[in-house]
């Protein structure tokens, strides 16, 4: 069932080895290579926006606080 | 544009597809994997040699399921282009932005291993016949699309001006598909056709469509993957991204 007789045979792709193993090789690298830089383009996303949203957190907090001290006046006037 | 009329249309919404798209991605993969080692079992290890061309000819399993996909998936950006030009929904630009760059690896690896085929079959990598030169284009369309889109800060505005770049470019598609047959071409007809049966030994057949599938399946994955990516980044101010992002790594 097997076309080939020996692994160099399919190796050498009779005398075509180069264009043939040439083709397969650059479309395996593209397919490994490109799932890989999409997932991880998703993982530094989810953590850059994590941190994002921690440090909104941390400034919402501080603004209510510097509130609570009696600074609110000040505040509008900075922010208009 | 009224989300609740029609059922369907649920899924049009980022945050309702962004689980949806998560949960399809295992199976994608899974399928392309399935369908890539049949087709290359049958295609290298079981299909026979070609009368004319030798072992040369398995390029072909590669070669065309890349060229199908780089005019397919360009149809369906053009289609998600259109979609968010007429209805502005949300989900359009992100599908369209997210089918991009596998486009144009599929046009380039078209090329690639064209250029690899037509080295030992023609005596050169390259010639400026309608068919090569039309993918060409092709390519450039993608990478026009993708520059465009990333010199435009505001991600509506870059939609809309990629959407008409997108729609314009279509035009290309029935050229590269009928340029073997209106000029002369040194790129032979295709194998396969919808109207007559194909010019190819059944297993050499079998071994091309599974590779096609696994192809399919792996842009469908590998594009839902930066959907989801595009997603997260454009709506990172909503409370949905909140959520998810609260979900996430735990």
């Amino acid at each position: 069932m097997i076309h080939w007789n020996s692994f160099s045979d399919f190796l050498a792709m009779g005398g075509y080895g180069l264009y043939v193993w040439g083709s397969f090789g650059v479309t395996a690298l593209i397919m490994i290579v490109e799932p890989i830089m999409a997932i991880r383009r998703r993982k530094t996303l989810v953590l850059r926006l994590k941190r994002q949203l921690r440090a909104e957190k941390s400034t919402h907090k501080a603004g209510s606080t510097s509130r609570s001290n009696g600074e609110v006046g000040k505040e509008t006037r900075s922010s208009q | 544009m009224n989300n609740r009329l029609i059922n369907w249309f649920k899924y049009a919404s980022p945050q309702s597809f962004y689980p949806l798209a998560g949960k399809m991605i295992p199976w994608f993969t899974a399928l392309a994997v399935i369908f890539g080692i049949a087709g290359l079992w049958i295609g290298m290890a079981v299909a026979p040699t070609d009368f004319q061309q030798g072992e040369g000819y398995r390029i072909i399993f590669i070669h065309v399921p890349a060229s199908w996909m780089s005019m397919f998936i360009y149809l369906v950006m053009a289609f998600w282009a259109a979609l968010g030009l007429a209805y502005n929904t949300r989900l359009s630009g992100m599908m369209a932005s997210a089918l991009a760059p596998t486009g144009a690896l599929m046009a380039f690896l078209s090329l690639w291993t064209g250029a690899l085929w037509g080295k030992p079959m023609w005596g050169t990598w390259w010639v400026w016949d309608a068919r090569l030169t039309s993918e060409l284009i092709l390519l450039f369309l993608y990478i026009g699309f993708i520059a465009l889109q990333a010199s435009i800060d505001d991600p509506r505005r870059a939609d809309k001006a990629g959407a008409i770049l997108a729609l314009v470019g279509v035009v290309n598609i029935p050229i590269i598909y009928f340029s073997v047959k209106w000029w002369n071409t040194l790129h032979q007809g295709s194998s396969v056709s919808l109207t007559k049966s194909p010019s190819m030994a059944m297993l050499m057949l079998w071994g091309m469509l599974l590779m096609a599938l696994s192809f399919w399946m792996y842009s469908i994955a590998v594009s839902l993957i930066r959907a989801r990516s595009i997603m997260l980044e454009r709506e990172r101010n909503t409370e949905w991204v909140k959520d998810v992002l609260a979900g996430e790594g735990k």
